[in-house]
């Protein structure tokens, strides 16, 4: 399970970084997505999978038995995947008033008004 | 005040003093109000806490909901972060006094001053969190209020500037989630104690290692070193001049805080690998930082180029790694941090008399402005190193400090870097300041309110350079306390 997840985190991040070299504005975001995801799932999968039941300490044990997939990493996947969407909401605000104001899509023109 | 108010007030006070400011955005004075005072408060606020970390000799904790040190999240604040709360709350006192002048009624009304108090809500919390997570979350308030202070004011060339700015900071970002990810799947812990008691016996794992290096990559990013810094010169010259000038004084010194708190602390194991590392990329980043500096004819471009190449003096004592490299760092933070804000100020206040940043049009402010003539060469000087100012003490123990070590290829580029960067604002000066009045007219009359905070932080450049030995034997504790954090160097009992 861990190397499909592994496998899967590599394929994200690939397309993302592919993407995010892309000429257009749109595709760039559409890499950031990516890139978030791959380091979503990263997190997640790093902590280990398992296929566990509640993540509740049984009553004379001091921890989670062996192999129980630890729930702190889910929470921090939680926020870490609500501040990666806020944060690619404001980015997709953002190039749409860049191309509205710079009524180009490509970055590369944005680079040559540069310095 | 119990202790543990003290500590969290930093973070809280300007959470509310975001509400509060968005509440009367609708009405300039109120907002100019609300700015101010806050800004004060804080300020009121960042001073008693640093006397007390400096007065009990030992970090101050906190933990959250009363979990104790492996559970829950904690701040720690030791007496590094303390100085670096209180050096940006001066920074945002002294940016308040100027955005209150400059900043016009739209901008008040989209909100500038919540963004303002949210910037720094998630500067302090970088500065006193103990936790890499709850680091990550500070970072990202951080970075999405500079987001939108940055293009509230929707001028035109700031978009491009911008997005390459967002873009390359989420990728950083991405990279952090990362490593901090890879690091807790390994130790089963996010507090950098902890991480730092667990990692030694793991030196060369490889899952450390890479997540050693997303840090690495993470963090040098957003501190703007040498092959990763490209997004910061574009970004900075077009916001606001208030803006420009806390976010070129604290941001990437946020970042550099970051190397520090890691790299010599939890990952000093690795100094082996690392200190030749931050000894190249420091060189480099002085190198391209004050070159690229001295081809520009802007003055916030030059500004910041040179803000690329202070951090690379300020990395050497993260490649030295002895307490007083460090202490000697620490110094020249405090300085920097200064001296880049008031010059971007001082950049504010010389486009509002001048009309333009270009220095080809400029000129002639010497005869009708004398006295900013005189509150800019003063942080000018410093930065390049000229007694008896601040500048030129932080650069005397960071090179004493590099002789002590036998580098001598870093010590005479440093001296040569600082050598350009004189050039480069003696080429402000000659320009802006000396040259003839220009064709397009006399400068304006200076609007006295402007530089009010350009000289409070003059003064303390001065004073800096007046009493230098107050500043580095707090620096040297500071250092030591950093250090102490350091699996390599630590104490077994504690």
């Amino acid at each position: 399970m861990e190397t499909l997840s592994a496998l899967l985190i590599g394929v994200f991040a690939a397309c993302g970084t592919w993407l995010l070299l892309r000429h257009g504005l749109f595709r760039i975001l559409l890499g950031l997505a990516l890139l978030a995801q791959a380091a979503n799932l990263l997190v997640f999968t790093a902590a280990g999978l398992g296929r566990g039941d509640t993540a509740i300490i049984a009553g004379d044990a001091a921890a989670l038995p062996d192999g129980h997939p630890d729930p702190l990493a889910q929470a921090l996947v939680l926020t870490a995947i609500v501040i990666s969407f806020g944060a690619l909401a404001f980015c997709l605000v953002l190039l749409k008033m860049t191309r509205a104001r710079t009524g180009t899509s490509g970055i590369d023109a944005l680079a040559k008004t540069e310095s | 005040m119990t202790e543990s108010t003290l500590v969290a007030l930093p973070v809280i006070l300007p959470l509310g003093l975001a509400l509060l400011s968005w509440s009367c955005r609708r009405s300039p004075t109120g907002s100019r109000v609300a700015l101010i005072g806050g800004s004060a408060l804080l300020l009121a606020l960042a001073i008693p806490l640093f006397l007390v970390v400096r007065e009990a000799g030992t970090p101050l904790r906190l933990d959250f909901g009363a979990w104790r040190k492996p559970l829950g999240i904690s701040f720690k604040v030791d007496l590094l972060s303390a100085i670096l709360v209180a050096v940006s709350s001066i920074v945002g006192f002294a940016g308040a006094l100027f955005a209150a002048g400059e900043t016009g009624r739209i901008l008040w009304a989209k909100g500038y001053g919540t963004f303002f108090f949210l910037l720094f809500a998630g500067i302090n919390g970088a500065f006193l969190t103990h936790d890499l997570f709850n680091l990550f979350v500070w970072f990202e308030v951080m970075l999405m209020s500079s987001f939108a202070m940055l293009v509230l004011g929707r001028r035109r060339f700031v978009f491009e500037g911008a997005t390459q700015y967002v873009v390359i900071n989420m990728v950083s970002s991405f990279f952090f989630l990362s490593g901090l990810g890879l690091l807790y799947g390994k130790t089963g812990h996010l507090n950098l104690e902890e991480i730092a008691t667990r990692l030694v016996a793991s030196s060369s794992d490889p899952v450390i290692l890479s997540s050693a290096t997303l840090l690495l990559l993470a963090f040098g990013i957003k501190a703007g070193v040498f092959p990763l810094y490209f997004w910061l010169p574009p970004a900075y010259p077009n916001t606001g001049f208030a803006t420009a000038a806390v976010f070129g004084g604290l941001l990437t010194k946020v970042g550099v805080y970051a190397l520090y708190r890691v790299f010599g602390g939890a990952f000093g194991f690795l100094s082996e690998y690392t200190s030749d590392l931050f000894l190249a990329i420091g060189c480099a980043t002085m190198i391209a930082g004050v070159l690229g500096a001295a081809s520009q004819f802007h003055v916030r471009r030059i500004l910041s180029f040179h803000i690329i190449s202070q951090i690379g003096y300020i990395l050497l004592g993260l490649g030295l790694l002895t307490q007083g490299a460090v202490a000697a760092a620490i110094f020249y933070t405090v300085h920097h941090i200064f001296v880049k804000t008031n010059l971007f100020l001082a950049a504010g206040a010389i486009a509002a008399t001048g009309r333009t940043e270009d220095l080809a049009r400029l000129g002639g402010i010497l005869k009708t402005s004398p006295l900013l003539a005189i509150l800019f060469l003063i942080p000018a000087l410093s930065l390049g190193g000229i007694p008896p100012l601040s500048g030129f003490f932080a650069k005397f123990i960071l090179l004493r400090e590099a002789i002590r070590e036998e580098a001598w290829i870093v010590t005479v580029i440093a001296l040569l870097v600082g050598i350009v960067t004189l050039f480069s604002m003696t080429k402000i000066w000659a320009e802006a300041f000396w040259k003839e009045t220009p064709r397009a007219g006399a400068p304006l009359p200076q609007r006295p309110m402007l530089l009010v905070p350009v000289a409070l932080l003059g003064a303390l450049t001065i004073v800096i350079g007046l009493f230098p030995g107050t500043l580095f034997a707090i620096a040297e504790e500071a250092a030591r306390q950093l250090l102490s954090s350091n699996p390599a160097t630590m104490n077994p009992i504690q």
